[in-house]
């Protein structure tokens, strides 16, 4: 197992690398510059120092080496020291947003947390949601409910969540007043009444990405329950006169559970790249929101990074998944 | 798609009277259609679907009018007989906005998904088939399957907008973008699928049998294999026009997609999206028509994927 983890380890490393160079090569071509901005004013020779000094007179695959160190090196070590205050940070040039002139690291320490409590807070409801849907369709299967829950995740995985998302605004914040319709990032949670607010305004993002993600997982709970209550094994642990309640909930779910889990693990990432637009409609200040807001604004140091990090969590959550995979359904062996 | 895969949407069943003891050949995909009628959602998905067309395909020809016409002066009306799902803040007539643009989403969802399924099919029977290809294009797709793929739909659009433009001018420019990004970004799962199911096939005696009388390569893929991956083609066809149309909107909901002239349902859904307080209705429904196409598609999908089963079809 652990050869096997590591050997997808040194196969995930040159993934990330070569998609970092895509990325990195495509943006090189954009017709943005950093200098495009300045005042007319200031004369071509200057113009051009100062494009030298940003860097960019190096050859593309120099500026690419360049780029690697300082975001595997140099943002992480100021992350880390401005994370516990040990003073570890790596000197050196930081990658600097054009748009704000500030290290990328930074802004994107500023906007995880925001991403991480809409995200997480989705999915972990959407998996909550999911299960005992897909348990309980499969059991009852063409009853009523399996009828209804089939074609609830039908629509739910049909509809996107652009628009969810404005239906809900539309119903809880425009005509019932519930909720915020925007996210107000510079709440802070003091007291009981500033919780209560938070859970308000984090309701409705949290409940679209929820409601998205358990109508894909309840479809493959079902599916997987399905897959088992008709194995030999179900008939013997019923034949040696186990409750019904035991032979469904401890023998068929954690079976049923193993390809689950490996979806869900797979599905971490697209739910991070997903919520961009989830972010958008509820004006959400996360990561996603970030990189839609560089794109506009041609800031490519950012959106470098963004991608970066969401090709890093991709291989990562695949790698997860497959040694998930082998760990939990002892029948796989990989060696 | 050969014509053979054209069949069960077109035409219908033969009458089930002339049931004698030698009954001539019958064409398989006649079973796959009686499979895929006794699927009522596949059936109901089916006809919306058909409904959708004729909208945005003949809509435009009985209700004639300009979509681009401003006419300031009844704007932001609700539905009436001159404007049976209202006017927008120009005064321009949704309905006929929402058909031309149904016309580009549809367009864009048919034209992707036709050319990502080229390229998965491709890629996947050069990597099934050729041995010695195999290793380097399953690579190249573990590569782009680990792609970010909507930043990076994103940044393509971005980048190249302007270039594709200036050559082609604005509407197709960005037309043929739009595609060509959703398409080298949706073959993968394809390519995945048809690799696997050639990898199987080329062992089959039949394979052989073509082989030992000398038919070369190109004509048993295209004759042998081919037709027998049909299936799991046709329904990631379907999820591929789901996707396309979704992704598309999504593009167009982030204000990366086509220009606001030029009208889609994503451009119509972001558009009315700062009038919702006072017109919640210029959201609701482009939003409906996207979630109506994606739904009756899917469904499409779930019935093909049962219909082509040949251990479910006959029971």
């Amino acid at each position: 197992m652990l050869n096997y983890t590591l050997r997808r380890l040194a196969f995930a490393v040159p993934t990330v690398l070569v998609i970092s160079l895509i990325v990195f090569l495509m943006l090189d071509m954009a017709p943005g510059d950093p200098t495009a901005s300045l005042p007319l004013t200031i004369p071509p020779e200057v113009r051009e120092q100062m494009r030298l000094a940003l860097g960019l007179g190096d050859p593309v695959l120099v500026r690419y080496v360049k780029w690697l160190h300082m975001m595997v090196v140099v943002e992480p070590s100021h992350m880390i020291a401005n994370a516990t205050g040990w003073n570890i940070g790596v000197e050196g040039p930081r990658i600097l947003s054009w748009q704000t002139r500030s290290p990328v690291g930074d802004i994107i320490v500023q906007r995880m947390p925001q991403t991480l409590w809409v995200v997480g807070l989705g999915y972990l409801f959407g998996i909550l949601i999911a299960v005992p849907i897909g348990v309980i369709s499969a059991y009852r299967q063409y009853s009523w409910f399996d009828q209804a829950g089939t074609f609830v995740s039908m629509v739910g995985f049909s509809v996107p969540t652009f628009f969810t998302g404005v239906v809900f605004i539309l119903i809880f914040s425009v005509w019932l007043g519930w909720f915020p319709s925007m996210y107000d990032t510079t709440h802070q949670v003091r007291d009981w009444d500033s919780f209560v607010f938070q859970v308000r305004q984090i309701a409705m993002p949290v409940a679209v990405l929820a409601l998205f993600n358990a109508s894909q997982i309840s479809r493959f709970m079902r599916a997987s329950m399905l897959d088992n209550l008709n194995q030999d094994y179900v008939r013997t642990a019923r034949a040696k006169g186990l409750r019904e309640k035991t032979v469904v909930l401890v023998h068929v779910l954690r079976n049923s559970m193993i390809p689950v889990v490996t979806v869900i693990a797979i599905g971490i990432p697209t739910v991070f790249t997903g919520a961009i637009i989830t972010e958008q409609i509820f004006r959400v200040n996360g990561l996603g929101d970030a990189l839609i807001r560089a794109i506009y604004v041609s800031d490519w140091p950012m959106v470098q990074t963004i991608t970066f990090i969401f090709a890093i969590l991709i291989v990562l959550f695949n790698l997860i998944a497959d040694v998930l995979y082998g760990i939990l359904d002892p029948r796989i062996r990989y060696d | 798609m050969t014509d053979a895969s054209m069949q069960p949407s077109g035409t219908p069943p033969p009458p089930a009277e002339d049931v004698h003891d030698l009954r001539p050949p019958r064409n398989q995909w006649w079973d796959v259609w009686d499979q895929f009628k006794t699927h009522k959602g596949a059936l109901a998905g089916m006809i919306v679907f058909i409904s959708i067309l004729l909208f945005v395909t003949a809509g435009p020809w009985i209700w004639a009018v300009d979509p681009g016409l401003i006419d300031i002066r009844s704007r932001n009306q609700g539905s009436s007989w001159a404007h049976p799902m209202g006017t927008d803040q120009l005064g321009r007539d949704i309905l006929a906005r929402m058909m031309y643009g149904g016309r580009v989403s549809v367009a864009v969802g048919l034209v992707a998904m036709l050319l990502g399924l080229l390229l998965g099919t491709l890629i996947g029977v050069l990597a099934g088939y050729f041995k010695p290809m195999d290793g380097p294009l399953m690579r190249l797709t573990d590569l782009f399957l680990a792609l970010p793929l909507l930043p990076l739909l994103l940044i393509l659009v971005t980048l190249f907008r302007d270039t594709l433009e200036g050559m082609f001018g604005q509407a197709t420019g960005v037309f043929l973008l739009i595609v060509f990004a959703i398409a080298i970004t949706s073959w993968m799962q394809t390519a995945r699928i048809v690799r696997g199911d050639v990898l199987a096939l080329k062992e089959r005696e039949f394979v052989l049998a073509a082989r030992s009388i000398g038919t070369p390569s190109r004509r048993i893929n295209t004759r042998h294999i081919l037709p027998n991956v049909m299936s799991p083609i046709m329904v990631s066809a379907t999820l591929g026009i789901a996707t396309a149309i979704i992704t598309e909107s999504a593009l167009s909901f982030l204000g990366l997609g086509f220009p606001p002239d030029f009208p889609t349902w994503g451009r119509i859904l972001y558009d009315g999206r700062d009038w919702i307080e006072q017109y919640p209705a210029r959201v609701v429904w482009p939003g409906v028509f996207i979630s109506l196409t994606v739904l009756s598609v899917n469904y499409i999908g779930d019935g093909l994927r049962d219909a082509l089963d040949p251990r479910i079809r006959g029971r």
